[in-house]
């Protein structure tokens, strides 16, 4: 929060320097959030940079109730749903059960039937973990809406749950839902991969 | 979540591992579900997998900014400013 007090300062006295720190280090993280909200590469940069003319517009107003990065992550989001044509709003959380784990690998004692083959090891090894990384990369851009925005936030970019409701506006309880739902779901693409190999 | 009295099954563990993660299981709730992950090797190897899960995410690297794009931010910061 020092850290952000400062550069805020700077940012506030017009301190081109701040800017571009900032820019080093969110523009490419920001890229890749508004491309989960828009439906192509060009539409997420003109976002992105409609961002930071939000950012240099607004910097005065700033007054650090959140931080710096939920502030600009807010930002950005608000106007990815002005633009993008997939939604417009956070879509609800889908009340409707979807199991972790498909029913069928259970027996009716509830406990396994097909139980999880340990795939650890394989991931440990370098190579396959960076096949691993362009494989979850490839199914999170596939996760419902929701989904895909929570896990990215939290996992990807490391935002705490905290903040992703902030920027999100959605409540604790969904969004542990969605983050859930997003993680199980990977990891039964990558359990399927591990099979495959 | 709430559970009953009876000890947990994995049907019900798989769906309790990003609470237990988040640390959002109340005391009683995360007492049985290591009780069952100390009693379930099937349970534990899932856990795992969800960890390894999200240790991968986290490996996930944003592609590096093209000089041309912060030199043009600069020159819109510039204009914007003016």
């Amino acid at each position: 929060m020092d850290d952000d007090a400062e550069l805020v300062a700077r940012l506030q006295a017009g301190d081109e320097e701040a800017f571009v720190a900032l820019v080093e280090r969110f523009h490419a993280p920001m890229l890749r959030l508004a491309g989960a909200y828009v439906p192509n590469r060009a539409v997420a940069e003109e976002v992105v940079q409609d961002t930071w003319l939000g950012v240099v517009r607004g910097i005065a107003r700033f007054e650090g109730r959140s931080s710096l990065k939920t502030w600009l992550f807010r930002i950005l989001v608000n106007r990815a749903r002005t633009t993008g044509v997939r939604e417009r709003r956070e879509p609800p959380v889908d009340p409707s059960r979807e199991p972790a784990v498909s029913p069928e690998r259970f027996a009716a004692s509830g406990g396994w039937a097909r139980p999880p083959a340990p795939w650890a090891d394989a991931v440990d090894d370098r190579i396959a973990a960076r096949q691993s990384v362009t494989h979850v990369v490839k199914h999170l851009s596939e996760l419902p809406d929701g989904q895909r925005h929570v896990v990215l936030m939290r996992d990807v970019e490391g935002l705490s749950a905290r903040e992703v409701c902030d920027v999100l506006g959605i409540s604790e309880g969904n969004q542990r839902v969605l983050l859930h739902r997003g993680r199980s779901r990977l990891r039964g693409t990558l359990e399927d991969e591990m099979g495959r190999g | 979540m709430l559970l009953r009295r009876r000890d947990v099954l994995c049907r019900e563990a798989v769906e309790l591992v990003t609470d237990y993660l988040e640390g959002a299981l109340s005391r009683r709730d995360r007492s049985r579900f290591e009780r069952h992950l100390t009693a379930c090797p099937h349970c534990r190897e899932y856990l795992d997998q969800m960890r390894v899960t999200i240790a991968l995410l986290g490996r996930v690297e944003p592609e590096s900014l093209a000089p041309e794009v912060r030199d043009e931010l600069v020159t819109l910061y510039r204009r914007w400013r003016a």
